[in-house]
């Protein structure tokens, strides 16, 4: 390409640089090489351009005047043509218009997670993270931009193995599996999926309205909460399908169940909607789920339960690591986060909580038949269920610094709901 | 005192360029509004009758404004232009297989200009083949493309219809902006190398802003040098000088405007003083 005499290149002898294009014409291409050629110039200084394309003239003039580079060049008027020595054709001033706009322009932090900026420009929107950023575009709408505010070091590990896990809800369950159940036990299967549906669908809000608020510099934050989103998408697909694999109909969802639910939706604070959905929600959901797999009367309950423990875990997982995190840095937090369940108590104080049928259910599916003795053993599991829940709840609680009485005292005051 | 400028409404986006223009200048302390109008005749009267103080005005309009001024015995100047605005050319384009060679070869052919009040795409490669011994009408015939009319050929549609119909054969050459047959080679309107260059005007100047005798001078003076402080290494203003298509502001210029003022003239679009007398114009 630096051939002198023929071809494209630069010919850096004396006088001012040349570049000779050729048969190439500004209508195929021609401004990437006069723009690679002019790179090694300062303002002011000149390149010689050379070249058989007949409207090179015309259009190396219009190039030019659109990209504030100054042009000397055979006046024209009349036909076209003229020819300076040398076969030069023109000769292009080199502007500074491509030099200024990067004139102020900054990296966006470093690529990898150690090049993360504790409070990233909002005019870097959404800017790969490591890119260099002209200065002047648009403020994006991201109002989580402190990196305490929503970072966990452990995130970039944990998105890698949430893309890693992903399983497809076709394949992954067998479908076909034979059972038969006695109508009134797949009634209460029914009725659970439906209760873990409606669950899944708040799992999947609450995360995905928080990503689309996170600065994109926190870029594995994002991905994760966005493979969150994808599980609880699968978790409300393959619950349905399970619930309608025998042909009968949803089962209910109580008014108290979707008020708990709503006050997981109203929280604006990311680390307190983390705390309340993944820490204590779906944190308990780990007991609820694992105690399905144990008693799930056929193996399509037990499979996609499992299937979904198994996010869960991870989803709880970024909860505790992105909360202990923030507590480091922020000794208030906690009493912020005592705060938030006290004021979600309070506004569900009136309220029935978990859907009685769903608790049926759970004691129905425990028992495994109609027998005073089986019921009474399904009762007594569920209350164990609830207790190990708490357990779970007070454990996590006293990981994130809290004492164990306080921790008792708040995991006391979480919903009825479990979620 | 609040300076009011004047500019053609040729397409939506001027509403968001002299908006930012506005909050632009404004947040530097000169108090600045802008009236838009649907064609550049009614802003040059505008002009002249003291309602505005300045116009963003086409070439065209620069050489009524000038007329219509020295007429009443007064003075119009361009206070600053665009760096894009400066030593602009047209051209007279056929297709690469076509039998013309020379400009002579167009007698008795047809030619595809712009609409009626381009510079650019109509009057001023008209003009120039004229000068090469060719009258309009009578050497060849003039196919026009009327679109945006009043616009004096912000709108680039009537130039776009004109190459269209080179290529589809039913003109035998067309009149283009340099600028315009680069884009329409990279558009794909006219596909590379699907054109050959017959002639090429002599560099002209394009739009200036003009400002009237009666207008404050301090606030018209703030004016120019507000713009040409204009930086592109500015992140504030940048944006602006892109939308508008350009890299800096330049002092004013009237020396660019002859071959306009000849075509005028030999066209028939203004009279000397200043008035409409061109046939079939009517923005």
């Amino acid at each position: 390409m630096t051939t002198a005499g023929h071809g494209s290149g630069f010919d850096p002898g004396p006088g001012p640089r040349t570049l000779r294009l050729g048969a190439l014409g500004f209508e195929r291409g021609a401004h990437l090489l006069v723009r690679r050629a002019l790179l090694g110039l300062h303002p002011g200084q000149e390149l010689a351009v050379t070249g058989g394309d007949p409207a090179l003239l015309v259009h190396l003039r219009a190039w030019c005047r659109a990209h504030g580079h100054g042009l000397r060049a055979p006046d024209p008027g009349g036909a076209p043509g003229g020819q300076g020595p040398g076969g030069v054709h023109a000769r292009i001033v080199r502007g500074r218009a491509d030099l200024d706009r990067w004139a102020g322009a900054e990296r966006a932090g470093g690529p990898g997670p150690d090049g993360l900026a504790a409070r990233p420009s909002p005019t870097w929107g959404l800017a790969a993270r490591g890119a260099l950023v002209e200065r002047g575009g648009p403020v994006g709408p991201f109002d989580l931009v402190d990196r305490d505010h929503v970072w966990a070091d452990v995130a970039p590990h944990l998105y890698a193995r949430a893309a890693a896990e992903q399983w497809d809800p076709g394949r992954a369950v067998d479908w076909e599996a034979p059972f038969a159940l006695p109508d009134e036990i797949e009634r209460a299967v029914v009725q659970v999926m439906t209760y873990l549906v409606e669950n899944e669908q708040a799992a999947l809000v609450v995360p995905a309205r928080l990503l689309a608020r996170i600065h994109p510099h926190f870029r594995e934050v994002v991905q994760l909460l966005a493979v969150q989103a994808a599980d609880e998408a699968r978790h409300m697909e393959v619950f349905t399908r399970r619930a309608l694999l025998r042909g009968g109909e949803m089962g209910t969802s109580s008014a108290g169940g979707r008020e708990s639910l709503d006050t997981l939706l109203t929280e604006p604070d990311f680390s307190l909607a983390s705390f309340l959905l993944s820490v204590l929600g779906e944190g308990s959901f780990l007991s609820l789920l694992a105690f399905l797999e144990r008693h799930a009367p056929d193996p399509v309950t037990r499979r996609v339960t499992a299937l979904a423990r198994r996010d869960e875990a991870r989803h709880v997982a970024f909860g505790v690591a992105h909360l202990h995190h923030r507590g480091t840095v922020d000794p208030a937090l906690r009493g912020r986060l005592r705060a938030a369940v006290e004021r979600r108590h309070d506004a569900l104080t009136d309220t029935t909580g978990l859907n009685a049928d769903v608790f049926d259910s759970l004691v129905v599916l425990a028992a495994g038949e109609w027998t005073p003795e089986a019921i009474g053993r399904g009762h007594d599991a569920v209350l164990a269920l609830q207790a190990e829940m708490d357990e779970g709840r007070q454990r996590r609680l006293v990981h994130l610094g809290f004492p164990a009485d306080e921790a008792a005292e708040l995991s006391a005051l979480h919903t009825r709901n479990f979620m | 005192m609040t300076l009011l400028m004047g500019a053609v409404a040729y397409d939506p986006k001027t509403v968001t360029i002299w908006t930012g223009f506005r909050a632009w200048l404004r947040a530097r302390d000169l108090p600045f509004d802008f009236l838009l109008y649907s064609h550049y005749e009614r802003q040059v009267e505008d002009l002249l009758a003291g309602r505005l103080h300045a116009a963003w005005n086409s070439p065209l309009a620069w050489v009524r404004a000038d007329r219509t001024a020295r007429a009443a015995g007064r003075e119009v100047r361009a206070l600053v232009m665009r760096d894009t605005d400066q030593d602009l050319t047209s051209v007279v384009v056929t297709r690469h297989d076509s039998p013309v060679a020379t400009l002579a070869d167009l007698k008795g052919r047809t030619v595809a200009v712009g609409a009626v009040d381009s510079p650019q795409a109509t009057l001023l490669p008209l003009e120039a083949l004229r000068r090469a011994g060719l009258r309009p009408g009578g050497d060849f015939g003039v196919r026009r493309f009327d679109v945006g009319t009043g616009l004096h050929g912000d709108h680039v549609g009537g130039e776009r219809e004109a190459a269209r119909a080179l290529l589809a054969g039913e003109a035998d050459a067309a009149c283009l902006l340099d600028a315009n047959h680069l884009l329409f080679g990279r558009e794909g309107t006219l596909p590379p190398g699907s054109t050959r260059v017959l002639a090429q005007t002599e560099p002209y100047d394009h739009c200036n802003m003009t400002v009237a005798d009666d207008a404050p001078g301090e606030l018209t003076g703030r004016f120019g040098e507000l713009l040409l402080s204009m930086s592109f290494a500015d992140p504030e203003a940048r944006p602006l000088l892109e939308l508008e298509g350009l890299t800096a502001w330049h002092p004013g210029r009237t020396t660019g405007y002859a071959l306009l003022e000849a075509a005028v003239d030999e066209a028939g679009f203004y009279d000397p003083s200043g008035r409409v007398t061109a046939a079939e114009y009517a923005p």
